[in-house]
C-alpha cells in the first residue's frame, strides 16, 4: 500500500479498504464501468493526491474532481476586474495569495503588481482593514473570493468596518456558493454522477441541511466528509455502502467539526451583509443560477463593485484559451492528463487554466504528485 | 484558503471586537473569535481552546488530538508552511 505508512492509523485504514472491496462488490460496479463519486472540495482534492488515494480504493471507484477549487472557477473577467480596481492611482488593492497567479485576459494581479500597482498581499480581510486605518488617504479594496468558509470573515470584516465608520474600506464581492454548481453538474446530460463526497469546512459554517435537495430531488447520496486521509476513506465507504443497500442519504463523517445547523454567529454574519445574485458567472461553467453573492444595499459604502462601476455583468464572459480543456476538467469530464495543454504549455510555473493556479486545482494537483509522470511520454 | 490551521487561543486581547491572540505552531495571531463564542461558551471560557483558524477567524473549537492530527496532514501537503509565511507576513502589519 503505497502511502499507507503515513496514514494515523494504518491498520484501520487497511479495514476500510478491505470493507469497500466488499461493499463495491455488491454495488453492480465494475472496473470499466466504475461508480463516479466526486469530492466537491478543492481541498479533499489535494489530499487524494497527496495520499495516493485514487489508487489505493478499488478500480471499481472512480474519483471525479468537483469545481470545489474557489481560485480555479475564477472567470477570467474577475481578474481583469481586480486588475482595473488596483491599477487606479488612489487604490490599495489587497487579496489572498492564491488569486495573484490567476491569469487575466492580459495579465494577473502578481503582473499587474510588478508593473506598480499597489498590491499587497494578506492573509486575512482584517488585515485589510488595519491597512485602510493606516491609510486614510488611500481606498483599500479587499478581493472576497471563496465559498461559505470564507464568507464568514468578509461579512464580519464589513461589519466591523461599519462599527468603526471606516470609510476607505470595500470589499470587491465575489464569493460563490457550493450547492448550486452541484445542482447544475446534477442536471448536465453529459455527467454521470453516483454520489458525493461532500465538503467538510462549508459544512460547518452552512451546515448538512442545503445538500438535502440532492437526496430529494436526485436520490443521490451525499457524505460530508473532513479533509484527513481517513476521513476520506471513510466518507467513500459510507456512500459506496448507500449505493450497495439502495439508500441515498445526506450523512455526517465530520460531525465532529460539523453542526447539522452550522456555525449560527457565522450565519447570521453572512445574512446581513450578503444577498444572493440571480446568477453567477463561473469559470468553465458558464452561468449558474444563484450561485454567488452580493452585498446589500445598506452596505452600498463599502462595496468595490459599486464604486467601481465593475464587476460580474459589466463585461463579456470570456472564453479560455483555444485547446484549454479547463472547463471539462471542472466538470469531471476529463482527467487533467487529457488536456493537450497539460504539462506542456501549461504548468505550475506558467498557468495556462486556473486549475494549474492552486494546490486544490485538480491539475496542478495531478501535476504535483502524478501528473507529470504520466504525461511523459512512453 | 479553504482548509484552515489550527491553534490554540492563549489571550482575550479586545473584548469589545471580540478579538483574541491565537498561537498556531509557534506563530503568534490575532484572531476574530465572534463564531465560538455564544452564552454558552463567554469570552473568558476560550482561553485554552483549540479552535480551527481560517483567514484570522476561528470557526470551531476542536480537541487536542484532532488539532495534532490535521496539524500533521497540512504538514505533509505542504499547506501549513504556506499558511504559516502568509501569517508571519502579515504579523509584521502595525
Ligand atoms: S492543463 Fe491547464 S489548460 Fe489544461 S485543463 Fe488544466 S489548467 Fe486548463
Amino acid at each position: 500500500m503505497k502511502y499507507a505508512h503515513e496514514f494515523r492509523d494504518p491498520g484501520l485504514a487497511k479495514g476500510i479498504l478491505a470493507e469497500l472491496r466488499d461493499v463495491v462488490g455488491r454495488t453492480g460496479a465494475t472496473a470499466a464501468r466504475p461508480l463516479h463519486i466526486m469530492e466537491v472540495c478543492g481541498g479533499h482534492t489535494h489530499a487524494i493526491f497527496r495520499y495516493g488515494l485514487h489508487e489505493l480504493v478499488p478500480k471499481e471507484i472512480e474519483f471525479i474532481h468537483g469545481p470545489g477549487c474557489p481560485v480555479c472557477v475564477l472567470p477570467m473577467g474577475r481578474v481583469d476586474d481586480c486588475i482595473e480596481i488596483a491599477e487606479h492611482p488612489q487604490v490599495i488593492f489587497a487579496t489572498f495569495g492564491d488569486a495573484m497567479r490567476v491569469p487575466g485576459t492580459k495579465k494577473s494581479l502578481l503582473q499587474a503588481k510588478a508593473d506598480g500597482a499597489d498590491i499587497r498581499l494578506v492573509y486575512s480581510p482584517l488585515d485589510a482593514l488595519t491597512i485602510a486605518r493606516e491609510n486614510p488617504d488611500r481606498e483599500v479594496v479587499f478581493f472576497a473570493l471563496g465559498f461559505e468558509t470564507t464568507m464568514p470573515s468578509t461579512a464580519l470584516t464589513v461589519l466591523q468596518a461599519q462599527r468603526e465608520r471606516i470609510g476607505n474600506f470595500s470589499l470587491f464581492c465575489n464569493h460563490i456558493t457550493v450547492p448550486q454548481p452541484i445542482k447544475a453538474l446534477l442536471d448536465d446530460p453529459d455527467m454521470r454522477l453516483d454520489g458525493f463526497v461532500g465538503p467538510g469546512h462549508v459544512s460547518m459554517v452552512v451546515g448538512t441541511r442545503p445538500y438535502d435537495f440532492i437526496v430529494r430531488d436526485y436520490g443521490k447520496p451525499i457524505v460530508v466528509s473532513g479533509f484527513e486521509p481517513l476521513d476520506l476513506l471513510q466518507s467513500v465507504l459510507m456512500v459506496v455502502t448507500q449505493i450497495a443497500e439502495g439508500r441515498a442519504e445526506v450523512e455526517n463523517q465530520y460531525g465532529r467539526v460539523v453542526p447539522r445547523d452550522g456555525n449560527p454567529q457565522a450565519l447570521a454574519a453572512i445574512n446581513a451583509v450578503f444577498e444572493p445574485r440571480d446568477k453567477f458567472e463561473w469559470r468553465g461553467l458558464g452561468e449558474i443560477d444563484a450561485s454567488g453573492v452580493k452585498m446589500r444595499a445598506a452596505f452600498l459604502a463599502w462595496d468595490a463593485e459599486r464604486k467601481f462601476d465593475v464587476g460580474y455583468g459589466k463585461r463579456r464572459e470570456i472564453a479560455d484559451p483555444l485547446n484549454a480543456r479547463c472547463g471539462d476538467v471542472l466538470k469531471g469530464l476529463l482527467k487533467p492528463v487529457g488536456c493537450p495543454l497539460f504539462g506542456s504549455v501549461c504548468n505550475p510555473e506558467t498557468p495556462v487554466g486556473a486549475l494549474m493556479v492552486s494546490s486544490e486545482g485538480a491539475c496542478a494537483a495531478y501535476h504535483q504528485y502524478a501528473g507529470a509522470r504520466l504525461a511523459e511520454p512512453a | 484558503m479553504c482548509l484552515g490551521v489550527p491553534g490554540q487561543i492563549v489571550e482575550i486581547i479586545d473584548r469589545e471586537l471580540l478579538l483574541a491572540m491565537a498561537e498556531v505552531s509557534g506563530v503568534r495571531r490575532k484572531v476574530n473569535v465572534t463564531c465560538i463564542v455564544d452564552d454558552a461558551h463567554p469570552l473568558d471560557a476560550c482561553i485554552g481552546d483549540w479552535v480551527l483558524i481560517h483567514v484570522g477567524f476561528a470557526m470551531a473549537r476542536i480537541d487536542e488530538a484532532e488539532a495534532a492530527e490535521t496539524l500533521k496532514v497540512l504538514t505533509a501537503m505542504g499547506e501549513l508552511q504556506a499558511e504559516l509565511a502568509s501569517m508571519r507576513q502579515s504579523a509584521e502589519l502595525p
